[in-house]
């Protein structure tokens, strides 16, 4: 056959396509396993980190035993039985689009910009002594540019935070991508999140938080050039902390336990 | 007669024929890859593997493809070697991957990859092929480093993220430059480097 017939071009065609797409999905089944076990050990990773459990030398498969993982029905606040999900294979990323997982949020309480949400959600518990020590809340939303994927955790009083991170989002870096400065990050530490008649309180303030009075504990600095940011991170943990997100839980946590 | 040519291939590329500074191909991705050190550094090696990988393949088969479905051939197999580089990235070095993220797809859109399959690896054999992929890779890359050591230096203060200048955010006395992070002062910088390597090799300039 000749160079450009028309056979020619379309057997080359042909069995270079059918070529290349082995190579492709020879590459994606055989990487697959390695990459979804980076991807949960990341997350793991980062759920250990917001709880202040990481250290470098300990593999995070070991440092994740001291954490308990649940499933709660956002609704009702209750923990659901294991046989119903299991925990260590719940996809909450796929829950939050499955029409069968999740409802739609009515755009006027969407302060989180997600549209959707998740029935069901992971939570992570750390207990010291048989004692609930730390909830560690999965929490997300949109930022200026990208949907936020974070962990906030809280301490035993289920109002204290203690730590609070980000696995991943699209900010810009030096700008909105500060929100992953530790500095940034250290603030949180320590700061109440419900006012003592249990209404959220919580601020992110342009300029400077304060620092003394009865302020002080509910407030820290938003981030310079990064307003929206900042305001997106302020409205998505409002939400997940709202009567629409985990306050529920935490209600019943307090009053019942674990 | 070999040796001179090896040479030629690998060094032209990296300031005599600079895809970036000479030929203005590939700014997008340098504008987008060049904010720190390291995922300046792993796009080099990307795009350099790709580029060798894609012309080397495609002059195996030059004599084969059909002048009538070139240029989709051609896409075609640089579409496939740069999924597969993603793939290892993903399983292999995960950090690197989630801060590269969607730019390591886009290397399949970079301009000098599909340039250079056109213009050398259909005319050239496998082992000269290779040569020059593996030159216009670096000569990228030598562009993409040099813009990356000026943003990360002063955007950020730091280099290979080691701390050079403590910036103001970390305590330090550093004021970052705010431009510097974002991706258009890559636009000055490459402007400075082919003013500078314009002036240094005049036959660079183009005659209006």
């Amino acid at each position: 056959m000749a160079r450009d017939s028309v056979g020619k071009t379309f057997v080359v065609a042909i069995v270079l396509a059918a070529f290349c797409s082995l190579l492709v999905s020879g590459a994606a089944i055989g990487l697959r396993s390695k990459q979804e076990a980076n991807k949960v050990r990341d997350r793991k990773k980062n759920i250990l980190v917001v709880a202040g459990l990481h250290d470098a030398q300990t593999p995070v498969e070991e440092a994740f035993q001291q954490v308990e993982v649940r499933i709660v029905d956002i609704d009702s606040g209750e923990f659901v039985a294991g046989d119903r999900f299991d925990p260590e294979t719940f996809d909450q990323r796929a829950a939050a689009k499955d029409p069968e997982l999740s409802v739609t949020i009515p755009a006027a309480k969407d302060l989180a910009g997600i549209g959707r949400r998740e029935k069901y959600s992971l939570v992570y518990l750390v207990k010291k002594d048989g004692e609930l020590d730390q909830v560690i809340l999965p929490i997300d939303g949109k930022g200026l540019w990208s949907t936020l994927y974070g962990f906030l955790a809280l301490g035993d009083d289920l109002n204290t935070v203690r730590g609070i991170t980000w696995y991943e989002h699209a900010e810009t870096p030096g700008l909105g991508g500060e929100i992953d400065n530790p500095l940034w990050k250290a603030q949180w530490d320590g700061k109440k999140l419900y006012d003592p008649q249990g209404n959220y309180k919580f601020q992110i303030v342009k300029g400077q938080a304060a620092q003394s009075g009865p302020e002080a504990d509910y407030q820290i600095d938003g981030l310079s050039g990064a307003t929206l940011t900042a305001n997106g991170v302020a409205n998505l943990v409002q939400y997940w902390l709202g009567e629409d997100g985990f306050k529920k839980m935490l209600e019943r946590l307090k009053t019942e336990g674990v | 007669m070999a040796e001179p040519k090896i040479k030629e291939l690998m060094w032209e590329p990296i300031f005599n024929r600079n895809p970036v500074t000479l030929g203005v191909l590939g700014i997008c991705s340098a504008l987008a890859v060049t904010g720190k050190m390291q995922t300046a550094f792993v796009m080099t090696i990307c795009v350099t593997v790709v580029l060798a990988c894609s012309s080397f393949a495609i002059s195996l088969i030059r004599n084969q493809i059909p002048s009538s479905v070139r240029i989709g051939a051609q896409i075609t197999i640089i579409a496939t070697m740069v999924i597969v580089v993603a793939q290892v990235l993903e399983a292999y070095l995960f950090d690197i991957s989630k801060q590269l993220s969607v730019y390591v797809g886009l290397i399949i859109t970079n301009c000098i990859v599909m340039g250079r399959a056109e213009a050398f690896a259909m005319k050239n054999g496998p082992a000269a092929s290779i040569l020059d992929g593996i030159g216009h890779g670096l000569g990228y890359g030598m562009v993409l480093l040099v813009v990356a050591f000026f943003r990360e230096l002063f955007g950020s203060g730091t280099l290979f993220g080691f701390e050079v200048l403590q910036p103001v955010t970390q305590g330090g006395w550093y004021v970052s430059n705010g431009l510097m992070v974002l991706p258009p002062s890559a636009f000055f910088l490459i402007t400075f480097l082919i003013w500078a390597i314009r002036t240094w090799k005049p036959d660079q300039v183009e005659k209006d």
